[in-house]
């Protein structure tokens, strides 16, 4: 299956953002590929305030049945999240639990004046109402694969289909 | 024999001593409880978790202060927490130990956390619970204090980053001392090549050496360009008698002053589990002193703590 | 009852047979081996071909629980596993509740056994009055009314002025006491052999001059006074060492080891197993490899099973809170024979232990099956193996550190007084 060029989807999302981006606007990615993605647009947008970064995994739906993920980072949160406006960053919108995680934690850490989504690929099949207001592009992902971001050592963003 | 903290996939389901864990394991939680760390400086000091979830504290040992970062810890991961103190209820009534766990899963407990003065306590009740309920070992008589141990190693790690090339010395009550125990499997465990006990021979364990540490009785040898210096509490009542004469003769062979403490290296950190008896096992000068990193474990404490409870409950 | 047993491999230490040959009983007695008694017609055969016939086993220490205990164990549960194990007779130390201190108690204990018509016990009285060491009781009356010897079972006996006295006063008479050597002060506490196992467990040790001290103190005495005594459990190997040379001294003393400690040591405790909790505690393997090697060359006498039944509520409780002890009397062949396999001893040698050595302790003509001996004869198999279940035990006491082992020696016969009193049914 021929996937999009991530780079280019990158660029386009730049310039979709641009006009939203004010002194005041804070971004916080979503660990690993969300905090990629996040680390070039906050580069490229000039946003002032520091990026920051949430593992969701304290946060997952799915703690009961799967466990504790194996690999938890840490979040960083290096600004007041209270009556910010945020723009939440990921790499790919599937299910959107994982949005939803992130919003949780979000409001842990304090109430936001607004939280916008901002994806590089929405690959549909919502399992909750949640949408971005801002994505590269749209894709159907054949069933039992999943589509990941990946970065190479020069900071290359490419997309791969790996198996579920 | 399974180690019985393992479930049939090899994942932790109780925590019952640091003995026997793979590395992988420890490092799991000591890299857990990094993330955790955060969670504390934010507004909402909490994760959900363990919401709906019933923590257990089975005290049948006095301990207000471990009790507590537990019951903060499990707080923290948004747990419901009860507190028994066993003195005063059924077993004072002859309630088997058994019993009393019976009863409390019966009322849906999902973790007990559990400190005996009893070696082996922790190990009997976690045979005995059923598969979803989880125990954590709070301290069993001078056998284990496993969660005591992670929050060393993890201040150790956080202070020195490599064991590679660590010299750690105990110093103190090692014969009746679980916290003891529990660092030493943990720092044999992360590969620390010199572990050093130092005290009196009436205070040390016959096996001690098997342990895996080094035995000195003679503190300036000791701790002789130590990285780590962790001081172990004496109990009062083992001061005078067949034991020590006194505590103060204790204190001159033993307790850490500064001029002591200069043996070690420039800059060792200076340990210390708490609550510290000043003037006995250590100088005022010394626990206040820009060394101590006392105050510090007790925050990594809780950190550890919810690291343990979340990873074994998830299980 | 006239009994031929036919076609066995009669095993019988005393005579140092062990060859194919016929046993003949008749009137409570052995009455021929090898051929029949000139006329004598068999009522019963027993068939016993590819089985042992050994002398009835003889136990030189098994608590039967009455009177006192009976939530733990009975008379009857007791004596039939004593049957169902081989042993025909057995010593049952003093503490019981109140202690074997007075005659009537002895004497009721006495008639309550052989009222059940099983194995026959001989009471060892209590050497001071309720075990308090305080005061000698009288052993002269005590004799009389059954006890064979004295000895303090395992509580501690402080004052070693009054143990000197006692040793003094049993002499007068002739009398045998039974001591088990453990100086009260080095083993306060402990529950736990005082090595590595202790020690990573987190478990108050017993260290083993615990016991080499006492028996020093025991040996002197002896030396002194001359009493016959006899030691019980030793566990450390400097205690056999120690009691060879006694014995080349010539000192009239013998001593006994329990099964368990034969085959256990300190690694058996695992994850804290409160079966392993006995007294004297399981030790290093080097002590255990000592035991062996002094029971193989006769510096230690006999094995015993030291049968201590004790029910599960008081095992289910933290290792140092349990209650200590193991049940064994169904275990004392099976146990004996797998050590005899390992440790490459002919059957006949091995048996002795259990057999003609502790009727010599007891000063009993028993244990042996030439002409004239009392018809006590166990039939087993040794090829046969079972595996140890709280099922298979006849005794009320579970609690054995053997639960789930597979042992050699199944009985298929035991005969008390030319009476069976076990018969396997399989």
């Amino acid at each position: 299956m021929q996937l999009p060029n991530a780079e280019t989807l990158c660029a386009d999302l730049v310039r979709q953002l641009r006009p939203a981006v004010t002194p005041a606007t804070a971004m916080v990615g979503i660990h690993t590929g969300g905090v990629w993605l996040a680390e070039r647009l906050h580069r490229e947008l000039g946003i002032a305030l520091p990026l920051g970064g949430i593992d969701i995994s304290f946060y997952r739906d799915d703690y009961h049945t799967s466990g504790l993920h194996k690999s938890v980072k840490a979040s960083q949160i290096p600004f007041e999240v209270a009556g910010r406006h945020i723009l939440l960053v990921d790499d790919v919108l599937y299910t959107g639990r994982t949005v939803r995680a992130a919003m949780n934690e979000l409001f842990d850490y304090g109430r936001p004046e607004s939280i916008s989504l901002v994806v590089l690929m929405d690959r549909g099949e919502r399992q909750l109402p949640i949408c971005a207001q801002y994505a590269g592009g749209k894709i159907t992902v054949p069933k039992g694969s999943m589509l990941r971001l990946g970065r190479s050592e020069a900071g290359r963003l490419t997309l791969r289909l790996d198996d579920a | 024999m399974r180690n019985p903290q393992l479930n049939e996939h090899g994942e932790l389901t109780h925590l019952l001593t640091l003995e026997g864990l793979p590395r992988e394991v420890i490092t799991h939680i000591l890299d857990t409880a990094a993330s955790f760390v955060g969670v504390t400086e934010r507004e909402v000091k909490k994760v959900p978790l363990l919401r709906g979830k019933s923590v257990f504290n089975l005290f049948f040992e006095n301990s207000t202060r471990t009790r507590t970062t537990f019951e903060i810890a499990a707080k923290r991961l948004s747990a419901d927490v009860i507190n028994l103190n066993i003195n005063t209820s059924s077993t004072q009534k002859g309630e088997t130990l058994l019993d009393t766990v019976d009863n409390l899963s019966a009322m849906h407990a999902d973790m007990f956390v559990v400190r005996h003065a009893q070696s082996g306590a922790a190990h009997m009740i976690a045979r005995h619970v059923g598969p979803e309920r989880h125990v954590i070992n709070a301290g069993d008589g001078r056998h284990a204090h496993p969660t005591q141990g992670l929050l060393d190693a993890y201040t150790i790690r956080h202070y020195k980053r490599d064991f590679a090339r660590l010299s750690v010395a105990i110093v103190g009550d090692i014969l009746h001392s679980r916290v003891a125990r529990s660092l030493i499997h943990v720092l044999n465990i992360l590969g620390a090549p010199d572990v050093r006990v130092i005290g009196p021979q009436t205070l040390l364990p016959a096996g001690v050496a098997a342990l895996g540490a080094r035995v000195f009785h003679d503190m300036h040898q000791g701790l002789a360009d130590a990285d780590v210096v962790v001081m172990l509490r004496l109990q009062s009542e083992r001061m005078r008698g067949p034991l020590l004469p006194s505590a103060q003769e204790f204190f001159k062979c033993y307790g850490l002053t500064p001029e002591k403490l200069a043996a070690a290296k420039p800059d060792a950190i200076v340990m210390h589990p708490g609550p510290m008896n000043r003037g006995i096992e250590i100088d005022s000068a010394v626990a206040d002193g820009p060394r101590s990193v006392i105050l510090p474990q007790v925050t990594f404490g809780i950190a550890v703590r919810m690291a343990v409870m979340s990873i074994v409950a998830g299980n | 009852m006239k009994i031929h047993i036919k076609d066995g491999r009669l095993v019988d230490p005393r005579h140092g047979v062990d060859a194919a040959r016929d046993l003949y009983l008749a009137d409570g007695k052995v009455v021929g081996v090898g051929a029949a008694p000139h006329g004598m017609r068999a009522e019963r055969t027993i068939d016993a071909a590819g089985l042992v016939v050994a002398p009835g086993l003889i136990d030189l220490s098994a608590r039967l629980r009455e009177p006192g205990f009976e939530y733990k164990a009975t008379l009857e549960s007791e004596m039939l596993a004593a049957v169902a194990g081989g042993v025909t007779r057995l010593a049952c130390p003093p503490d019981t509740d109140p202690p074997l201190d007075e005659p009537g108690l002895v004497e009721m204990l006495t008639r309550r056994a052989s009222s059940l018509n099983l194995a026959k016990v001989y009471p060892i009285g209590a050497l001071t009055a309720k075990l308090e060491g305080e005061r000698l009781t009288e052993m002269a009356e005590l004799s009389d009314h059954g006890c064979v010897a004295f000895s303090h079972a395992d509580v501690p006996l402080v004052d070693v002025q009054l143990l000197w006295r006692a040793l003094q006063y049993a002499a007068t008479f002739g009398f045998a006491v039974w001591l088990r050597p453990q100086d009260p002060y080095l083993a306060k506490d402990g529950v736990a052999h005082d090595g590595d196992v202790a020690t990573r467990l987190g478990l108050a040790g017993i260290p083993p001059f615990a016991e080499t001290i006492a028996l020093g103190a025991i040996l002197e005495l002896v030396r002194v006074t001359g009493t016959r005594v006899h030691l019980c459990r030793l566990s450390a190997s400097g205690s056999v060492e120690m009691v060879r040379a006694a014995k080349r001294d010539r000192l009239p003393i013998t001593c006994d080891v329990s099964a368990h400690h034969l085959h256990l040591s300190e690694m058996d405790l695992g994850y804290f197993d409160a079966h392993c909790h006995v007294v004297p505690p399981f030790r290093s393997q080097r002590d255990r490899e000592q035991l062996r090697a002094g029971l193989a060359d006769g510096a230690i006498d006999a094995i015993c099973s030291d049968h201590t039944p004790v029910d599960e509520d008081a095992k289910q409780l933290p290792f140092g809170e349990s209650e200590p002890g193991a049940t064994g009397l169904e275990l004392l062949l099976p146990l004996t024979l797998k050590w005899s396999g390992e440790s490459r001893l002919p059957l006949v040698q091995a048996l002795a232990r259990v057999t003609s050595e502790p009727a010599r302790i007891l000063g009993v003509d028993a244990g042996h099956l030439g002409v004239g001996a009392p018809a006590d004869v166990c039939i087993f198999d040794p090829e046969s193996w079972f595996k140890v279940t709280p099922e298979r035990l006849r005794s009320q006491g579970k609690n054995t550190p053997f639960l789930g082992y597979e042992l050699p020696g199944v009985v298929r016969y035991t005969l008390v007084g030319g009476e069976t009193r076990y018969e396997q049914r399989d």
